[in-house]
């Protein structure tokens, strides 16, 4: 977490030896191609078993093990029918809105915020701001769970206990410092050039704020925005504490981990309960990895 | 407006309003901003536009986690103050050091682990046809949630009773069968379960070390690789001699990541065993002591303790990091 990985991508035009090409050719394909496929069938495997079950009848499931399906191909939509209506008690479908309308909003607004302060920390010189800026670096390794219950107790006190709100809000603010230092960093690498000439045309920080630094923005806001919208969708915690386990606030993962606590046998739920909530993060991953992968290596992983 | 919403429609309402109301105080913030120039009007502008932030985290993450540190130091109902009894108990409570020597477990384990395969990984696959596929495989666990990672590997785990007719739905244990051995209630023994969660802790790092360590052998100078190749060097020196002293900065902070990470887990647990049978760590006795067991004051010790013990593995990277810059 928090911190700068030294590594840089280089471009990839030229076809280049590297070290691990030669210590592949080395080790003689055949053993590196064994040792790859081993990890990667291991890595593949317990989804691909999950997503087969998804797909059986639930006394297949239960009787057989997984990999019998092919020698005995049987298939059902009925799971992922079951899991979404409310007739079965799980009703996904209630809490899979739940998760797009706590993740929007918590990324929208930590983001909106972050760049105005990363802007004032890269290119307004004012009192106390190297140390203000530390004590906001600095807050990235506060763990969530030191702030949960005294929190409880402010949305207690405001009376917003059980709404979307309390969801909100402390995502957006868990966001903020992380946010801020990635996107501080980003905007520190514009040509100074580009903000003076801006200036001296006569415009004020608002318009460089939107006509120069936010387009050019772009890639470091994808970054930080796929990063937390993970995290948000994925978040267990934050919404144990604060959602309740009812269908009006708490998001997937809630549920499913209920449903793990609770019905823990109940294999034809569980399967396609676990494959409709990662549907979207793995979605969001495989379109735009690019980005993810260019924010993992700026910086870090909160929690 | 600041009523729970029960249906879509209500819900979908009460978030544009919600985006609305905060386009709307982020408009007069720029607005108030718009009307200050020059040098003096500048630090008007800064202190405007880091008003929102600073007040965000003085409110939600400053005030909370000191009031969390006052309320380690006083009993199960925050009434009266005990001193470092709740950090005592901790230490000294049998199934508090269960506790902690779990946690000791997962970070040491997971880790080491995580990176040595992730690096290896990055290795094996670097420049081969399938490269970029080859990855994706390897890093959609992270994409997905430590619950759903939770169910997939609970599943690999299941166990059946080992009766005449009853075959094994839980690919562990169909291959203990096929082997010729018995069934084991996987979850259930101990310390075994422990070190079966930690491998889905691993499951998930492992992408994320071999992202950033391919990326760091991708950096390495092709003058450097060349003059070793001509200098005869074989692959397993290449490795050590060149591959690795190269890329031992970015192990450093994939090790401290992955180990703060792995510091705070609690969906694994609270998902796989519920902190059951022995399973228990750090992140997830929090919850457990603050929301089930009813005891505020421990719940807020093992939060502080959290807190406390990731503050020298982030010096320590923030050391390293200096040093490989300086040198």
């Amino acid at each position: 977490m928090s911190t700068a990985t030294p590594v840089t991508t280089p471009p990839l035009k030229a076809e280049k030896i590297s070290t691990a090409g030669v210590a592949k050719k080395r080790l003689s394909s055949p053993w590196a191609s064994i040792a790859a496929i081993v990890i990667a069938v291991l890595w593949t495997l317990p989804t691909f078993g999950l997503l087969v079950s998804s797909f059986r009848p639930e006394r297949e499931i239960k009787t057989t093990g997984w990999w019998t399906f092919f020698s005995d191909p049987t298939t059902t939509f009925e799971n992922y029918s079951k899991v979404f209506g409310e007739e079965g008690g799980v009703n996904l479908a209630a809490f899979f809105v739940n998760s797009l309308i706590i993740c929007i909003p918590s990324v929208l607004i930590p983001m909106s915020i972050a760049a105005l302060s990363a802007y004032a920390f890269a290119w307004i010189k004012f009192p106390g701001r190297n140390v203000l800026f530390l004590m906001i670096f600095a807050l990235q390794i506060v763990p969530l769970q030191v702030t949960l219950i005294p929190l409880l107790k402010i949305f207690v006190s405001i009376d917003i206990t059980g709404t979307f709100w309390t969801l909100w809000l402390s995502h957006a603010t868990f966001a903020l410092p992380l946010a801020i230092y990635l996107l501080h960093n980003f905007m520190r690498e514009i040509p100074a050039g580009l903000i003076e000439a801006a200036r001296v045309d006569g415009a004020g920080h608002v318009s460089i704020f939107f006509k120069v630094m936010l387009p050019l923005l772009t890639p470091a806001l994808a970054a930080f925005g796929i990063f937390q919208f993970l995290w948000v969708w994925n978040d267990l915690l934050v919404a144990l504490v604060f959602a309740g386990g009812g269908d009006e606030v708490a998001p997937i993962t809630l549920q499913l981990a209920n449903l793990s606590g609770t019905r823990g046998t109940a294999w034809h739920l569980l399967s396609a309960g676990a494959f409709v909530s990662i549907i979207v993060p793995v979605t969001v991953f495989l379109l735009l990895q690019r980005y993810f992968v260019r924010g993992l290596l700026a910086g870090s992983v909160k929690g | 407006m600041f009523n729970t919403a029960s249906t879509t429609p209500e819900k979908i309402l009460q978030m544009l309003a919600a985006l609305l109301l905060f386009a709307a105080v982020m408009g007069v913030i720029l607005f108030i901003a718009g009307r200050f120039g020059g040098k003096r009007g500048d630090k008007v502008v800064a202190y405007l536009y880091l008003l929102p932030a600073v007040l965000m985290l003085a409110v939600g993450l400053v005030y909370p986690g000191l009031r969390t540190i006052y309320q380690s130091f006083f009993d199960a109902a925050g009434s009266s103050f005990i001193g470092f009894d709740n950090y005592g108990t901790i230490f000294s409570d049998k199934d508090q050091l269960t506790v902690l020597r779990n946690t000791v477990f997962w970070v040491v384990v997971t880790p080491f682990v995580a990176t040595a395969i992730g690096l290896v990984y990055a290795i094996l696959v670097d420049k081969s046809r399938f490269e970029s596929f080859a990855k994706a495989l390897i890093f959609l666990p992270m994409s997905i949630s430590f619950v759903a990672a939770g169910v997939i590997w609970k599943f690999v785990y299941e166990y059946r009773p080992d009766q005449g007719n009853v075959k094994q739905i839980g690919l562990v244990n169909q291959l203990i069968v096929w082997l010729g051995g018995k069934p084991i209630q996987l979850l259930i023994e101990t310390p075994l379960n422990t070190f079966l969660l930690i491998i889905v802790m691993i499951w998930i790092q492992a992408g994320f070390a071999m992202t950033i360590l391919s990326a760091a052998i991708k950096a390495i100078p092709d003058d450097i690789i060349e003059a070793a190749r001509l200098d005869g060097v074989n692959a397993w020196s290449m490795f050590r001699k060149i591959t690795l002293p190269s890329v031992q900065p970015t192990v450093v902070v994939v090790l401290t990541t992955i180990g703060i990470g792995t510091l705070k887990v609690f969906d694994i647990v609270r998902t796989m065993t519920g902190g059951n049978f022995e399973t228990s760590v750090i992140a997830n006795e929090f919850y457990r002591q603050t929301f089930n067991a009813d005891n505020q004051g421990l719940g807020a010790a093992l939060a502080v303790l959290l807190f406390v013990l990731v503050i020298p593995i982030v010096i320590y990277n923030i050391r390293s990091l200096r040093r490989s810059e300086a040198s």
